[in-house]
């Protein structure tokens, strides 16, 4: 399958979740979706895409807690970005992690860095400060000083 | 219910570059499940990288792994070097490749040796070091340092390879091949390595997708993913090369496919070596006058597997996020297939295989009872439980 091909597809089965598209360069596409399909779009990635998922980026901005999450296709090169902003007040966003394992140690670590919450993932834990952190200060959001 | 015993291995220190720690509860001899706790270095480096300048960004980076000391440095550079839109020239990509290359060849020696040691193999664990130190020497003659080298900057390298250099790289590279000859018959054609490292540790090509492991792991399990062929960078595109695969997925699968690449390697620096007579006069290095805004990502295969820096810049001279995921990131999480199912001295040498890296050893593990907290063996004992049941295997080959 081209690349075209695998990206009008993907276009056209997510159409109504898809906010704004950003091609950066033929091997970089940005998505940006609403927080409530992530589940949806991941498993057809995963499951029938042929998509490997390479890691998640959490950044705190104005907009509110954003996750770009990375995804890998790797015969043609290509990266696809699938990225989500969510709610200061209540950051929550449904855990990848049922799905693939692979996103079980990122989801820990950015729920403990940046207190978003992943609704049914197996193990929210603490991935990084088990034992040696407070609750509920978390580093890497903008007003931790 | 049967008592389970915990066996730690760790906080200091396992089989990683960081102090981690690994749980493992077995039953009788068998590895029943595993769990894993790491944050004893965590240094905050994607903090720390965001009140650094893009300049000193790629010394912060240099510093996550002593051992693929270069593959940050490359892949940040890919990723900034993506923002601008810029191209470095080709003597640039030739420098950059050989110097990824080197390291993989070290790399690579560097765990056959002390994938050696811990089967109770010290021969092999002195001739594959005994070989890395030239690499070393290399290093040394080219970039100054026999580790973290320093050599990439944004838009280029720092130094220049000498012509006058050339001949004697060729040189060691020419002993390094007959080297590797030797290892490779040394480590492959042997019944007791075949005994101890065949079907031991096996991951499927599921549990590779599951786990999106990367890297010689993937590679071993036939998941032929390798990001200087799926992701071309600097000179990979320019030189003929092959990706290594194994199918069986076990220890002695990733063992061959290291040891495989490793040839690929010295070719491709051959044919760098080439291509930097043909870019003679080219300019090392790009001048950067700005970063604009934006978001870049750059991959680079590391001998691990491959190494994700994500930047975001907002115009300014440090980076707005900086997002990095080592290839030990994914791999480790595969130990729970591994390990699982595994006898306890088959534990050391699966952990092993994803990545080398055994120091501290002395520290490594103690083994209590669950239940009554008693102690039960050391380090040097579970490594004397590995060593054992090899020549146990070798008297009854013998």
């Amino acid at each position: 399958m081209s690349r075209e091909e695998i990206i009008n597809r993907f276009r056209k089965k997510f159409e109504p979740e898809i906010l704004d598209v950003t091609e950066k360069s033929p091997k970089r596409m940005i998505f940006t979706v609403r927080p409530e399909a992530i589940l949806a779009i991941a498993d057809y990635l995963y499951n029938s895409g042929g998509f490997r998922f390479i890691i998640a980026t959490a950044l705190h901005t104005r907009k509110g807690f954003e996750i770009h999450y990375h995804f890998s296709r790797d015969e043609i090169g290509l990266i696809l970005n699938i990225h989500v902003v969510i709610d200061m007040d209540d950051p929550k966003i449904e855990s990848l992690s049922n799905l693939f394992n692979a996103s079980n140690w990122i989801e820990r670590e950015m729920h403990e860095l940046y207190g978003i919450n992943f609704v049914n993932h197996p193990n929210q834990e603490k991935l990084i400060s088990e034992g040696n952190w407070a609750e509920g200060v978390y580093p890497y959001r903008k007003e931790f000083k | 219910m049967s008592k389970k015993t915990l066996i730690p291995i760790g906080p200091y220190h396992p089989l990683q570059e960081e102090p981690e720690l690994f749980k493992l509860y077995c039953d009788g001899e068998i590895v029943r499940d595993i769990k894993w706790e790491t944050g004893y270095n965590h240094r905050g480096i994607e903090k720390l990288s965001e009140s650094k300048t893009y300049d000193q960004v790629f010394f912060l980076v240099e510093r996550i792994c002593g051992i693929c000391s270069t593959s940050h440095p490359f892949a940040f550079a890919n990723a900034v070097e993506e923002i601008i839109g810029v191209e470095v020239t080709d003597r640039a990509k030739y420098i950059r490749s050989i110097i990824g290359e080197l390291e993989r060849i070290h790399s690579h020696l560097l765990w056959v040796g002390l994938a050696g040691h811990f089967l109770g193999y010290n021969t092999v664990f002195m001739w594959a070091w005994k070989y890395r130190e030239p690499v070393l020497d290399l290093f040394e003659m080219i970039t100054g340092n026999r580790n973290s080298y320093a050599m990439f900057r944004l838009g280029g390298v720092r130094r220049d390879i000498d012509e006058s250099k050339i001949p004697e790289i060729q040189n060691i590279l020419d002993g390094l091949k007959t080297k590797t000859d030797l290892l490779a018959g040394a480590v492959m054609d042997d019944p007791v390595i075949h005994a101890r490292t065949k079907g031991v540790g096996i991951l499927t090509k599921q549990d590779i997708l599951d786990y999106a492991a990367v890297g010689p792991t993937a590679r071993a399990s036939g998941v032929a993913i390798d990001v200087r062929k799926d992701d071309p960078y600097a000179a990979y595109p320019l030189v003929n090369w092959k990706v290594i695969t194994a199918e069986a997925g076990d220890v002695f699968a990733k063992a061959e496919v290291r040891l495989l690449e490793m040839y690929e390697s010295v070719s491709i620096i051959e044919q760098c070596l080439k291509g930097l007579q043909k870019s003679e006069g080219q300019d090392i290095a790009l001048k950067i006058k700005e970063i604009p805004e934006g978001m870049g990502m750059g991959r680079a295969e590391a001998p691990r597997g491959e190494v994700f820096h994500c930047v975001f810049s907002d115009g300014s001279n440090s980076p707005a996020r900086h997002k990095i995921r080592a290839p030990s990131y994914v791999n480790i999480a595969t130990f729970r297939k591994s390990c699982v199912g595994q006898t306890i001295a088959d534990a050391t040498i699966s952990l092993a295989a994803v990545d080398p890296c055994y120091c501290c050893t002395e520290r490594m593990a103690v083994a209590y009872d669950a239940n009554s907290g008693k102690r039960l063996m050391n380090a040097r004992e579970l490594i004397e439980l590995s060593v054992r049941k090899t020549s146990e295997i070798k008297n009854k080959l013998i």
